[in-house]
């Protein structure tokens, strides 16, 4: 069917690229996008909720810190391997966002976004009052010889890179599947019209369970990874500026497209590295296109490209 | 023995939380109520209001050798003036473009917010000043139960504060009753609640909605600038301080009920005076971890206090 053909060799074809980027890139620029790449996995996560579910969380920072603190803490404390730890951090993002869900999707629309804000703000606040064990904002660093998969050490920087593509195209892969999917079809509806959707005979709270408690665990996934090729467990992850960054990155990108929170993540990613070698205050560059995103281009760029070339992608 | 003089320690550092709270809080739900739109950089216009505040009373104080009390009160009428204006601006040039839309205007916001702080942090810097209290040594307020049993001995600063402590509590007061006055007595504030009412049919009756909505913005960061302005002598100015208010005032407006103004000083008062009470003999932190949870909860499960009204 050529309806299938043209996303998914686009889609491999980007797969493609970012494994050939290993290859010729400088170490700096490998780092970076290893990051990045976990990063827009976090995006993916959001992206599921936001930008196929029409549900704006501002609370996303609750599941990435889940997974971050799901592995790290019991790796930490309890000296978990990582093949254990890994596992645990993904579920216990799951059940969090299960919990959060159950109880946030009883409001909507602005309530909604203050709920998770909320609850995102209790879970970084008990994260500070814990501080004996978690650390709180100065967090703590994971020992290198734990962090390994497998006997493969994730300390290094290519198995790191190769990890960190294996997350991304994973999550890329299960969205894809997902939203061409009926199940994603519904999700679509829900966030075009609920009512309609509703009065088709769709269980539209199950569904918005579903899509938030798939969310929480692809953010989950990407939290407990990045802890895994980074090393780095810190509350900074659970504050109010992690859940508005995927939220930059999946306007930025394209709200409800697959490739935008890749392309939303990097460009932010290497506008603020580069802004933060300019001056301190490199958030104004993510305010300031925020601001922007809302006034000129609220399908942000994918979406725009969508619009006016491709409607064709998914 | 030890406990009493806590609590009426807790109490009174309560009571001028409760009184900016109430202001910041105000300002919050009044945008909220006309406007329908949840204003995220609230907090910043407070942060602004008092590092407004520093700048006009340094300025006052260095250039023009005012003493303190001028150019605290020179800051007390400058600062909310001038982040007013700033927020007029910004609604004319944003949250006007995007059509008041709920979930947009809360994303622009968010960049508004962060586009204030990380200029103050360019503009200002990340230190944290202080601007000096206008009469802390001059009005030292005697404690007549206190210096019978002889605690004032024991806690010889409790009070050399308090006198300016009191007089933030009183302005605060007094500023409540003047808004309560232009709202409920004044034409201006006819036309808003008019607009809070029934937005089309004000426009019908050539009630300027734009121009109500942009005041009304205008208004409500004024008088998170006007509590800033009152707490920065307490509190010192700093580019990151408008993160709590910002949280404090969400919680009030949420549990006291959209567009009461009763309802926020209630909730102000009850939110200020546990907050201050839970602070000192616990830690701040739990205090409010506890109130956002119960935020989110009253918004879970009684959503007509506040978002409920748009529906009725």
């Amino acid at each position: 069917m050529t309806g299938a053909a043209k996303p998914v060799g686009l889609h491999a074809l980007v797969l493609a690229i970012l494994l050939a980027l290993h290859f010729v890139l400088p170490d700096y620029h490998h780092g970076v996008l290893a990051r990045v790449l976990t990063l827009a996995t976090f995006a993916l996560g959001y992206n599921l909720m936001f930008g196929y579910t029409g549900l704006l969380s501002l609370g996303h920072a609750l599941f990435f810190a889940a997974g971050l603190y799901g592995l790290g803490m019991p790796m930490q404390h309890l000296g978990w391997s990582a093949e254990v730890a890994l596992p645990f951090g993904i579920a216990f993002a799951a059940l969090l966002a299960t919990g959060v869900g159950a109880l946030a999707l009883r409001t909507q629309g602005v309530a909604f976004m203050i709920v998770t804000l909320m609850f995102a703000q209790a879970g970084f606040l008990t994260l500070l009052y814990f501080n004996e064990f978690t650390r709180g904002d100065e967090g703590f660093v994971i020992a290198q010889e734990a962090r390994s998969l497998f006997g493969i050490s994730l300390a290094d920087a290519d198995a790191r890179y190769i990890a960190a593509l294996i997350l991304f195209a994973v999550a890329m892969i299960a969205t894809l599947i997902l939203v061409r999917s009926p199940a994603g079809r519904v999700l679509v509806a829900i966030r075009e019209n609920e009512e309609r959707a509703r009065m088709l005979g769709y269980d539209v709270a199950r569904y918005k369970l579903l899509a938030i408690v798939a969310s929480g665990a692809m953010c989950g996934a990407a939290g407990a990874a990045y802890g895994l090729l980074f090393g780095y467990v810190g509350a900074t992850f659970a504050s109010v500026q992690y859940s508005i960054l995927p939220l930059l990155w999946v306007l930025l990108g394209g709200a409800g497209t697959v490739l935008g929170p890749l392309i939303g993540t990097a460009f932010m990613t290497y506008l603020i590295d580069l802004g933060s070698g300019l001056t301190d205050a490199y958030m104004l560059l993510a305010g300031a296109a925020l601001v922007l995103l809302t006034l000129f281009a609220p399908a942000g760029l994918l979406g725009e490209v969508r619009k006016r070339w491709a409607g064709w992608l998914p | 023995m030890d406990f009493g003089p806590y609590l009426v320690f807790a109490s009174l550092e309560g009571a001028v939380l409760a009184a900016t709270l109430s202001l910041t809080a105000l300002g919050l739900s009044l945008v909220f109520g006309v406007m329908r739109v949840v204003n995220v950089a609230h907090g910043e216009f407070f942060m602004l209001g008092a590092v407004a505040a520093w700048f006009v009373s340094a300025l006052g104080g260095e250039a023009l050798g005012l003493p303190a009390w001028a150019g605290f009160a020179a800051a007390l009428v400058l600062a909310p003036a001038a982040v007013g204006a700033l927020a007029w601006a910004a609604d004319r040039a944003i949250l006007a473009r995007v059509g008041y839309d709920p979930e947009r205007t809360i994303v622009a916001t968010i960049g508004l917010l962060y586009i204030l702080q990380q200029l103050t942090l360019m503009g200002y810097g990340p230190e944290a000043r202080p601007v000096e209290p206008p009469f802390n040594a001059r009005i030292a307020l005697p404690w007549p139960e206190w210096g019978a049993d002889g605690f004032a001995w024991t806690w010889p600063w409790g009070f050399g504060t308090t006198s300016y402590k009191l007089f933030v509590i009183v302005a605060a007061a007094a500023l409540l009753m003047a808004v309560w006055a232009v709202l409920s007595r004044s034409r201006f504030g006819l036309i808003m609640r008019a607009t809070q009412y029934d937005r089309e049919t004000a426009q019908a009756f050539g009630i300027p909605v734009g121009k109500v909505y942009a005041w009304t913005f205008a208004l409500g960061a004024a008088l998170a600038a006007a509590a800033a302005v009152l707490i920065v002598p307490i509190q010192q100015a700093h580019y990151l301080m408008g993160g709590d208010p910002l949280l404090l005032s969400f919680i009030v407006v949420i549990i006291g009920g959209l567009g009461s103004l009763r309802g926020t000083v209630l909730a102000a008062l009850l939110i200020g005076m546990s907050d201050g009470v839970i602070s000192v003999f616990f830690s701040p932190t739990l205090a409010k971890i506890l109130a956002t949870l119960l935020v989110a909860l009253v918004l879970v499960f009684r959503p007509q206090g506040l978002f409920g009204a748009k529906t009725a």
